[in-house]
């Protein structure tokens, strides 16, 4: 029981934290980084086609969610809304707190569409909704599918947060059988471990996209 | 509402408590990871291929292992070791090994940025690599990496609020309380505008530290210009003087 690594307690706990891997922090990461990447365009675009009073309310708004930390909203909107699954809350809260992010991606993105794209759709008297799906958001997109994916890797490093609201990802499982056991080491540093396998080989990917699409760019 | 503000009133020197603790971690992660970010960074860059491995594989582990199983595993696992740590170290480390692994890659970019006719100018002058490193490259990567280091220090400031896992009483355990006497919204908004205000005295001071940084290297005005308001009037005065 003193020794540093117990083996049976690693193979024990493994497929715990697997089933919880697959069911939970993979399903939210996938599905938020989703909800992120569609909502964080719709406030780009919204931003920059409203009257500037409201714009500045969007602004502020963005602002506030990306500087407050994604635990306190947890915990808002899990207390706020009961009755809801508290794992649909995290999706939720996840995709809103990213949306932020991804925003500001997208701004930066379609401000490096040249200026002359706005004026040739002016010349050819394309309509607002035809400039922005036909000629900008493609252009403006490019740029964004690594940073999309970095959002993406971190977010999936933030998913333990989702313990606070009692839904029970990988490190959540892994502490109950930690407390079941007595025994800690096995089951946090795999999912340590598992955090690793997962993202390490994601980032090296995204940075090998990322010098590829700047290189055709 | 006027409960809801009694029972704040009531809590305050509880949730002053809190703040406390939100910012000594904040604060204390902030200095180890900027002393790791600078150790690593340094040392991600160096010829040395062994020790270079051992700087990446550092900066790789803290940055691919999420920052709640690093806390953990002080506050959890390490007392299995025989190591007891109290659980404000075990934070402060926790925060500060995995962001300081963050920054190390923008130290370790930003260095690399400096222009390659600053490097050339070290050579020409025959400065050491010490100097050159000192004197002449970091300054200039350092307002290079500051923007990014603020980045960092929010997410940190946002990461403390996990600690109350760890049996630290911060802000966000104290809100918690609150909500007890008054309801969710009233006490969760407290906590968020709080945390949104501390989040902005961070940046507005890492701005500052920016524009600093910026006028030791003789680009823009001091910070002291940049905060008085009738800075430029004296040039105007001049002028009118002469003619």
């Amino acid at each position: 029981m003193n020794e540093l690594w117990d083996w049976d307690a690693a193979y024990a706990v493994l497929p715990e934290l697997l089933l919880a891997f697959l069911k939970v922090t993979l399903l939210v990461t996938v599905v938020s980084t989703a909800i992120a990447a569609v909502l964080g365009l719709v406030i780009a675009i919204l931003r920059m086609s409203v009257p500037k009073p409201v714009a500045v309310v969007i602004n502020f708004i963005g602002d506030f969610i990306r500087m407050t930390p994604i635990v306190v909203q947890l915990l808002f909107a899990y207390w706020t809304f009961l009755s809801v699954d508290a794992i649909v809350i995290g999706i939720a809260v996840f995709g809103i707190h990213y949306s932020t992010y991804m925003a500001e991606v997208y701004r930066a993105g379609i401000e490096s569409v040249p200026k002359g794209q706005w004026e040739a759709t002016k010349a050819l008297s394309m309509s607002k909704s035809r400039t922005w799906i036909a000629v900008i958001i493609p252009q403006a997109l490019r740029a964004t599918v690594p940073a999309l994916g970095n959002y993406a890797i971190s977010m999936f490093k933030d998913t333990p947060f989702l313990l606070t609201i009692g839904v029970v990802e990988m490190v959540r499982a892994g502490l109950t059988f930690g407390g079941n056991h007595f025994r800690y080491m096995e089951a946090i540093t795999l999912a340590g471990v598992i955090f690793l396998l997962a993202s390490y080989p994601t980032s090296l990917l995204i940075s090998r996209l990322e010098k590829r699409l700047a290189y055709n760019y | 509402m006027e409960a809801n503000f009694a029972a704040l009133a009531e809590a305050a020197p509880r949730i002053w408590e809190g703040l406390g603790i939100t910012l000594l971690l904040t604060l204390g992660g902030a200095l180890l990871a900027i002393v790791i970010a600078v150790v690593l960074g340094l040392g991600a860059r160096l010829n040395n291929v062994f020790l270079r491995g051992i700087c990446r594989a550092f900066i790789e582990f803290f940055r691919g292992t999420s920052l709640v199983v690093q806390l953990f595993f002080f506050f959890f696992v390490l007392p299995q070791l025989g190591v007891d740590l109290p659980a404000m170290v075990c934070g402060i480390l926790g925060l500060g090994l995995n962001y300081g692994a963050y920054c190390a890659e923008v130290v370790r970019g930003s260095i690399n940025s400096v222009p390659t006719g600053q490097w050339e100018a070290t050579t020409a002058l025959s400065l050491s690599k010490t100097q050159r490193m000192r004197r002449i490259i970091f300054p200039q990567a350092w307002a290079l990496m500051i923007p990014s280091l603020t980045n960092y220090l929010i997410h940190m400031l946002k990461g403390t609020a996990i600690v109350s896992f760890i049996t630290l009483a911060d802000l966000t355990y104290h809100t918690e309380q609150l909500r007890q006497d008054t309801n969710t919204f009233f006490a969760y908004g407290v906590s968020l505008v709080i945390y949104f205000v501390l989040a902005y005295i961070l940046t507005l001071m890492m701005n500052g530290l920016e524009v600093q940084a910026k006028h030791k290297l003789g680009r823009g005005d001091s910070l002291r210009e940049t905060l008085s308001l009738k800075a430029p009037e004296t040039t105007v005065a001049a002028e009118g003087g002469r003619g």
